[in-house]
Order: C-alpha cells, then sequence, then structure tokens
C-alpha cells in the first residue's frame, strides 16, 4: 500500500479519535481562537494556487482565503495554506483539517449532497477541453478517434472524458496519473494524443510545463460544465453564510466600482447608499454575519475586487492570459452574480 | 483466540464510531454504492469493462489488472534473481562483481524511482505512435506499446511493460540475496560428496546444491513474493490502471473514501494470504520430495 493509502486511513482513523476535538465548538470560533484560518488548496496551478521560491502563495483560490482571513480576523495574512492532492481534499475539509476548501473544486450534485459539505459558491466558471501537439493537426477534439488520453486522477474529468467518448463514438483510452506532474510529464513526452483537464488548468499546462506553449493548441470544445468554487463543512450555517457573502461581497465591490485603490476614499466619501451598506457606513451588514462593520472594506484592500483578483491571476494580462467570458460581471454580458447586499 | 476477539471488537468499535461521526455530518456511508454504476473508463486490462458497469466490476478489472501485472513480474523477479544470485557465487571475479553491483545499485534505489524512470526511457525513447519500429509480423513498438504479433494482436502499453520490468529488476536482487543465502547454507559435505562423485558442476548445481538451497529458501522468498504484490500498488504512479488506481478514481466519483480504503485493504489481505498460502503448500510439498 502506497504511503497516501496509509495517510488515508490515518485520517479515516481521526473521524473515530480525533473528531471531537475538531468539532468542539463553531468554525468562527475555532478560527478566531486560533487567530488563523486554515485554508486547503491545490499543491501547484499556476493561477489558482501556487507557493513561489519563498514560499509564498498566490493565486486566485489564494486571494479568496485572504479576503476570508481580512474579513473574520482582520488580516489577510493569517491563513495557514494546507496544499491537498486531489485524494486528500474531501477527508481534509470532513476531518477539520482544514476551514475551508479553496482547492479549485467542482461543484456537483453528488458532491453537495453526500460528502458533508457545503459548496460556497462559483469562483471560476470553467469547463473541460483538450490541449494537442500542434503538429497534429487536430482541430477539433472530436477528430481525435481509438486514441489514448493522458488524465489526472481524483478529479470529475475521467467521467466527463468517458461520457464524451461514448456519446461521439470515440473509443478513448485514458492514461490515469494520481499526480499532475506526471499526467504532464507522460503528455509532453508524446505518450498520449491529448491530454484533458479543466480549460483554465489546460492553460496552466501550457504556460508553465511546456517548452514552447505555441507548440500546443488547446481545442474549441469544452466537454462539461466545471463551476468551481470553494466548500465548508456542513453543519455550520454562521460560517457557512459568512463564507459565501465574502464571495460576494467582493463581486458586488467590482459592481460599484470599489477597489483596492479607492475602498478608502470610498469609505470616507462615497453617497451611494449600496456603497455605503458594502463597506460599512452607512448600515453594518458585518453584524449580521457576526463580524464587524468593516469587514469587507478590510476584504476588498487586502486582495482588491473580484476583478481584481480574476485580472491578477488568471487574466487576459496574467502570464495564463485566460479571457474574462463568462467570469464576467451579469452587467457586462458575463455569469457572475451576487445577490444584493442588504 | 482472544487476541483475535479484542481486534475484531476493536475493527468493530472503530467501524461504528466512525460511521456515526459520518452520518452527524451528512456524509453518506456504506458499501452500497458499490452496485452503481462506476461511469469512467478503464484504460486496458484483461476483464472488458464499460462505464456502464458497477464499482464493484471496476474494483475486479482493477483486481485483475493487478495480478496481471503481479504475475509475470513474480517469474521474471525468480528467473533473474536465480541467475544473480548464482552469479554472485561464481568462481568468475567478473561475473561475480557484475551480479554483486546488480544487487547493491537495484537494492538501494527506491522502487518508484526505478519504476519512473523505467516509463521515462520507455515513452521517452520510443518511437512516436504514428511511425512504429518492429519487426512486421512478430513485432511492433511504438509510444502506444508493444503489440505482439502484427497488428491485431495484444498491445502491451508502457505502463504495463514499465511495471512489470520495474518490479521484475527490483525484486529480482532480493530473490538473488535469498538464493545466495540459501546456497551457501547448503553443508559443505554435500558440495564435498558431489566432488568425490566426480560429478560435472553443472550436474553438481542442478541435482545436488540448488535443490536442497531452493528448500531452504522457500520461506524468504514467500516474504518477496508478497512485497512484489503490495509493491505493485505503485502502479498508480506510472498510470497503470491497477487496484489502487481504480479505487482512487472511485473514492473520487463517490466520494466514499473510507469503504474504498476498506475495500483496498481487505483485497490486498487477501492477495497477500493466498501468496503466502501458495508458497506455504509448496513449501510442505519440497519438504515431503525435496532433500
Amino acid at each position: 500500500m502506497t504511503f497516501r493509502s496509509l495517510s488515508r486511513w490515518l485520517l479515516a482513523a481521526s473521524f473515530a479519535f480525533g473528531a471531537h476535538a475538531a468539532w468542539a465548538g463553531k468554525t468562527l470560533d475555532g478560527i478566531k481562537s486560533k487567530g488563523q484560518l486554515a485554508c486547503g488548496v491545490s499543491s501547484g496551478v499556476a493561477g489558482f494556487s501556487q507557493a513561489d521560491g519563498s514560499g509564498r502563495w498566490s493565486g486566485l483560490d489564494v486571494d479568496y482565503c485572504r479576503a476570508l482571513a481580512a474579513a473574520i480576523l482582520g488580516d489577510a495574512n493569517k491563513v495557514r495554506f494546507v496544499p491537498l492532492v486531489s485524494q486528500q481534499r474531501f477527508a481534509a475539509i470532513q476531518s477539520g483539517e482544514v476551514d475551508i476548501l479553496a482547492r479549485n473544486t467542482t461543484w456537483t450534485l453528488t458532491r453537495d449532497a453526500s460528502l458533508g459539505l457545503h459548496f460556497v459558491g462559483i469562483l471560476y466558471i470553467d469547463g473541460q477541453g483538450f490541449m494537442v501537439p500542434a503538429k497534429s493537426k487536430v482541430k477539433s477534439a472530436r477528430q481525435l478517434k481509438n486514441t489514448t488520453v493522458c488524465v489526472q486522477s481524483g478529479t470529475t474529468t475521467e467521467k466527463n472524458l468517458s461520457e464524451f467518448s461514448r456519446a461521439n463514438n470515440l473509443n478513448l483510452r485514458p492514461v490515469v496519473f494520481e499526480k499532475f506532474e506526471a499526467a504532464n510529464a507522460a503528455y509532453f513526452s508524446g505518450r498520449c494524443a491529448a491530454y484533458t483537464t479543466d480549460a483554465s488548468g489546460l492553460a496552466s499546462v501550457r504556460n508553465k510545463e511546456a517548452k514552447t506553449p505555441a507548440d500546443h493548441v488547446i481545442l474549441p470544445e469544452l466537454i462539461s460544465k466545471e463551476p468551481l468554487g470553494p466548500a465548508v463543512r456542513r453543519g455550520d450555517d454562521e460560517f457557512f453564510t459568512i463564507a459565501r457573502w465574502v464571495l460576494f461581497g467582493l463581486q458586488e465591490a467590482e459592481e460599484l466600482g470599489v477597489t483596492q485603490a479607492n475602498v478608502e476614499a470610498m469609505q470616507k466619501k462615497a453617497r451611494d447608499p449600496q456603497v455605503g451598506r458594502l463597506l460599512g457606513t452607512t448600515e453594518d451588514m458585518g453584524k449580521l454575519l457576526g463580524l464587524d462593520k468593516d469587514w469587507l472594506a478590510r476584504a476588498v484592500k487586502a486582495t482588491g475586487n473580484y476583478g481584481e483578483i480574476f485580472e491578477r491571476n488568471v487574466g487576459p494580462k496574467s502570464p495564463l492570459g485566460l479571457p474574462r467570458g463568462s467570469n464576467n460581471l451579469w452587467t457586462k454580458g458575463g455569469l457572475v452574480y451576487a445577490p444584493p447586499v442588504r | 483466540m482472544v487476541l483475535v476477539l479484542a481486534l475484531v471488537a476493536a475493527l468493530w468499535l472503530l467501524a461504528s464510531v466512525t460511521a456515526d461521526h459520518m452520518r452527524a455530518r451528512g456524509i453518506r456511508s456504506g458499501f452500497d454504492f458499490l452496485l452503481d454504476p462506476a461511469g469512467f473508463d478503464i484504460g486496458e486490462g484483461w476483464l472488458a469493462f464499460e462505464p456502464s458497469q458497477p464499482y464493484w466490476r471496476a474494483f475486479l478489472a482493477g483486481l485483475v489488472n493487478t495480478i496481471r501485472a503481479a504475475v509475470p513480474a513474480l517469474v521474471g523477479c525468480s528467473l533473474l534473481g536465480l541467475l544473480v544470485g548464482v552469479g554472485r557465487l561464481s568462481s568468475n571475479p567478473l561475473v561475480r562483481g557484475a551480479c554483486r553491483a546488480w544487487i547493491e545499485v537495484v537494492r538501494n534505489v527506491p522502487l518508484l524511482l526505478q519504476l519512473l524512470a523505467w516509463y521515462l526511457v520507455l515513452t521517452e525513447f520510443l518511437p512516436g505512435a504514428d511511425e512504429p519500429g518492429g519487426w512486421a509480423g512478430i513485432a511492433q513498438w511504438s509510444k502506444a506499446g508493444l503489440a505482439l504479433g502484427g497488428e491485431g494482436g495484444p498491445l502491451l502499453s508502457p505502463e504495463y511493460l514499465a511495471l512489470v520490468i520495474g518490479l521484475a529488476v527490483y525484486t529480482s536482487a532480493y530473490v538473488a540475496e535469498v538464493v545466495r543465502a540459501g546456497v551457501q547454507a547448503v553443508p559443505a559435505g554435500q558440495w564435498e560428496a558431489a566432488a568425490a562423485l566426480g560429478l560435472p558442476a553443472r550436474v553438481e548445481w542442478r541435482e545436488v546444491v540448488l535443490p536442497q538451497a531452493m528448500r531452504l529458501a522457500i520461506p524468504p522468498l514467500a516474504n518477496q513474493y508478497i512485497n512484489l504484490v503490495k509493491n505493485s500498488s505503485l502502479a498508480v504512479a506510472i498510470g497503470y490502471p491497477d487496484l489502487v488506481s481504480i479505487a482512487n478514481t472511485a473514492i473520487n466519483q463517490s466520494g466514499r473514501a473510507v469503504e474504498c480504503i476498506a475495500v483496498l485493504a481487505a483485497v490486498y489481505l487477501l492477495l497477500s494470504l493466498s501468496t503466502a498460502f501458495g508458497m506455504d503448500r509448496f513449501n510442505r510439498r519440497a519438504l515431503r520430495h525435496g532433500g
């Protein structure tokens, strides 16, 4: 049995013995008393969560955790990032090892209903795509017939691939690797005719791992809906509500034009009652969440609004260069829609 | 007996407390999911598998794939180990040195690294799938794998080949040491008696020394065989769909981590016990007939 299987065993055992300790008191109290938010992230997906040489984390998922920590604890640096492989992630949130799972995880009915989780919302709207070597001349995923496709295990990817293959009669054979790195290496060595994962992941792999990114083409088809978002444990409505409204708040801030640069000035002199509510100058929305009135102002000050977080980590000007697309605000033709902060 | 009862009671307690906690947190538990359709494909194997078939069938396909890799690796490591073990005792210093170097290098590099290295060699140096190399009609090789007997023949994937070669080579070093210890444990009188009869070296080895040495070697050999079977779980690192790889996928599709790991543990226990049982039978036979 591999080491990882062993660690999963231990996690399972911790359900039985360590569980009471982890569940004493509410999540929020726990975070406050520890003075730290434990945030489960992926161990290295460029643009979403990645540690640099000095151990500093960056990415979309990472910034959301920082914003949450700023809202709750007043300090965006009071986050302990726990890198998790996909097989560990659900056990880690279930067992209380992390307070929140912000690890490019797809929100599905099965996961929502059977894993003891609540998905907080959608941080990035993604879809599964394919990448092929440019020299292969394949222009559409439907041209991939009787070939092998490299996949990383432990994702929704395998099932989507199988369904796409059957629906289009393609007879695609998966070669499944436990580690992202191994799947990347196998694809770049030419073992597989194609590589499949979320389109954002493909962009990240192409950008980070390919010797010449232009040698690889991401095919136009998206074969699934992959709404990626953070999740919390079931049974703690208070923390669930905070986590989701920090996300909505960041999106609302973008809609109202509140940015990292102008948030302090807006707090002082904005007349718009919506901005006043959001930043706690006219009405105190934080109180309803068990926080103080500056909760969202602090979050925006720490990380910027949703649009700024997006641009910095994955947007067209970032190394990943992903278009805003569906992830734009509903007022700009996208699907990002936060319920009103009132 | 008391020990077994205590163990069963402890396991039951662990299981029931775990189940209680999981229920309290809204996590579904139980083995009923094994009857649900799995929904994912398995890249290769002997047991045909369709995504519409249930999880238990996927586990079975994974088990068959584990055995499919372990059995040829067992045969390979035994033959290679015997050769190297005997070579280790050769009177020729070159052969002796080479065998010793083999054992030391192979034993001291972690198996995971060796598997990755074999896999790298196969995937880097084989020609692309569109321009395969080979001898027409006999074998054809490319990054897609090794096809025996031309087009329609069985295709052995690079993942499978890397796993079988890696396991056979790694375990051969241990088998060689077991063989050497067995040979050296044969009493000197046996060697002298064979020499006194004027037997040629080849007959001396084949008829006198090795039968006695193998009898001594069977119990430690059984351990190495069990290790090989368990080590095959590292297949997941190089993309071969063995039992662990299938279980990994099943955990993510179904979310039933505890259950899937329980199945894994039970199956490996069963595999190890049956290997041990088989070797024990073999040992008894050798004790009766050999020597």
